[in-house]
């Protein structure tokens, strides 16, 4: 039982401690050491400068701006990468003749397509959704790839033996042993959506968040930049955990949801 | 290596025990089984001919790779036979290269692995045949519910696959394979990942569930002792190809209690087959 409540307090305690700790050591150094501003801020100077620019209804546009982006372009690979990694795990023919593009075009540093994107779609909202999608949608597919080639053999027996028809093989087997790929593919998705979002403000954007890392190191405003890196953490914690709360409520049965559950 | 009482045994001397009608319930006429890889063709199975009577316990018993999952699978439809015919309560399991699905919803599967489904409990595992043949959910769950008590299962109705032992889940497999009342019950060495002690009450509740529901019942095993146990007649496969060597009719009762295996006859016939499979290279 002490087990338990000690592991309880581990999972909610542990990192808050350690943040407050590492913040500690951080404006101890940076006092004692009389750091430049410009090169590490205190993170007092950090928090002060972070709740001036939470004040400012610019800074809830940017990051509305960036979450949509980021959301939208997720949402779009997420259609495409199922889609696409159903049919390249169903039809093996498919697969073979479009595999060495599929190597080719993950190989290719997709962030040096921006600019290109930038070229064609314009410097608003729908180029970084085109970019956020182009990333997420990778990942996701070759996840949902993986998952219908995963379906236990033993298990389709037990579907065959009892005359089941395609519809109840995809329904009862083959789409809730794919979910988990999905999922993962999902998790490692958002995330990649969320930086092709940041680096496509970055290289042609005229607001949000990535568009604030640019102008607040145009000024040389450390602290400000040290604002929008947690802004823009804070978003990718908050798209990530809905993502893991939809796995919870979809794949309750599922390995990784279930030891996380009861870990000790 | 000369086969001594061959498959020309009718069905009906065999089980001298208890009644067995005159109809067969499965009978596999002439059936062989080739693999082509790309390195040739392997025989599998060689001229099998086997008959089993209504309600009879068949234990079919070889070293591994002797064929006798082939041969299940082959009774199962899941996979086709290169020459030969199955039938099964008079019909016959293949029409062409597809298969008959009156003839295959008559039959209940049990695999090595139990192959539960985990996302489902274990009610929903137990009535997923009877849910893909359209039972509304009270009464599939109803009947469910009723198959979880017969194999020991009372209490674990809405636990999960992965908080079951193995012995549990096999439990819930042989429900599953129970659960569209099969005459025919084919069951591919169920107990062979399971420890001595639990294997032993497996047997016996198979026994008594076999009994219970009056269905036919084919075994494949390697456990000597657990053919004997279970069987009426015990098939000796011998492998490349895999072939009938000898068919045993176990003279004992069913049901049978633990005690039986001390019994002479019972000793006797395992001996005898130790011997025949030893002989084999």
């Amino acid at each position: 039982m002490r087990n338990e409540k000690f592991v309880t307090a581990l999972r909610w305690g542990a990192t808050p401690v350690l943040l407050v700790v590492l913040f500690g050591l951080w404006e101890l150094g940076v006092k004692t050491m009389n750091v430049s501003e410009l090169i590490l801020p205190a993170p007092t100077r950090i928090f002060q400068s972070l709740f001036k620019a939470l004040g400012t209804a610019q800074t809830w546009h940017d990051a509305q701006v960036t979450t949509t982006e980021a959301v939208v372009g997720f949402l779009i690979a997420l259609v495409f990468g199922v889609v696409t990694g159903v049919v390249l795990g169903k039809v093996p023919l498919i697969e073979i003749s479009l595999r060495p593009l599929i190597v080719a075009s993950q190989v290719v540093p997709k962030v040096a397509l921006i600019p290109l994107f930038v070229i064609w779609f314009g410097f608003g909202m729908s180029s970084k959704i085109i970019i956020a999608a182009l990333m997420g949608f990778f990942p996701i597919m070759l996840n949902v790839q993986l998952g219908v080639r995963s379906v236990d053999p033993g298990q389709r027996d037990v579907m065959r033996s009892l005359n089941a028809t395609r519809w109840q093989t995809f329904r009862h087997l083959e789409l809730k042993s794919t979910l988990p790929y999905v999922f993962a593919g999902m998790e490692v998705g958002i995330v990649f959506s969320i930086i092709g979002a940041i680096v496509g403000e970055y290289l042609g954007g005229s607001e949000g968040l990535g568009y604030g890392i640019v102008t607040t190191l145009n000024q040389m405003d450390a602290p400000a930049l040290f604002a929008v890196i947690i802004l823009l953490s804070t978003l990718g914690l908050i798209l990530y955990f809905l993502v893991n709360v939809a796995k919870r409520l979809s794949i309750p049965w599922h390995e990784s949801v279930y030891s996380q559950k009861n870990v000790g | 290596m000369t086969p001594s009482v061959t498959s020309t045994i009718p069905a009906t001397t065999a089980a001298a025990s208890h009644r067995v009608p005159p109809v067969a319930k499965l009978e596999i006429k002439g059936v062989s089984k080739d693999f082509t890889t790309a390195r040739g063709t392997t025989r599998a199975l060689s001229d099998i001919n086997l008959s089993i009577g209504e309600q009879e316990f068949v234990s079919l018993i070889g070293r591994s790779g002797c064929g006798k999952t082939t041969a299940l699978r082959i009774m199962a439809g899941l996979i086709t036979p290169t020459a030969g015919e199955i039938t099964i309560g008079g019909k016959s399991l293949w029409s062409g290269s597809s298969i008959d699905s009156s003839v295959i919803s008559q039959l209940g599967i049990v695999f090595q692995d139990s192959n539960l489904f985990p996302w489902y409990d274990v009610l929903d595992n137990i009535s997923l045949p009877l849910r893909l043949r359209g039972v509304a959910k009270g009464k599939r769950h109803e009947k469910a519910e009723e198959l979880a008590e017969l194999v020991g299962l009372k209490g674990f109705e809405k636990s999960y696959p992965r908080e079951l032992s193995g012995g549990m889940r096999q439990r819930v497999a042989i429900a599953r394979a129970l659960s569209c009342n099969p005459e025919l019950l084919l069951m591919d060495e169920p107990f062979g990942a399971l420890d001595a002690l639990t294997r032993e009450r497996m047997n016996l509740e198979l026994q008594r569930i076999s009994l219970a529901t009056k269905a036919t019942v084919v075994f494949v095993t390697h456990d000597i002792a657990e053919a004997v146990f279970l069987g009426d007649r015990v098939v000796h496969l011998t492998p490349r190809p895999g072939r009938i060597q000898n068919i045993t009719t176990v003279g004992m009762p069913r049901p049978r209690s633990i005690a039986a295996q001390t019994d002479p006859e019972f000793v006797r016939i395992v001996g005898e087959l130790r011997v025949a499979l030893d002989a084999e290279e």
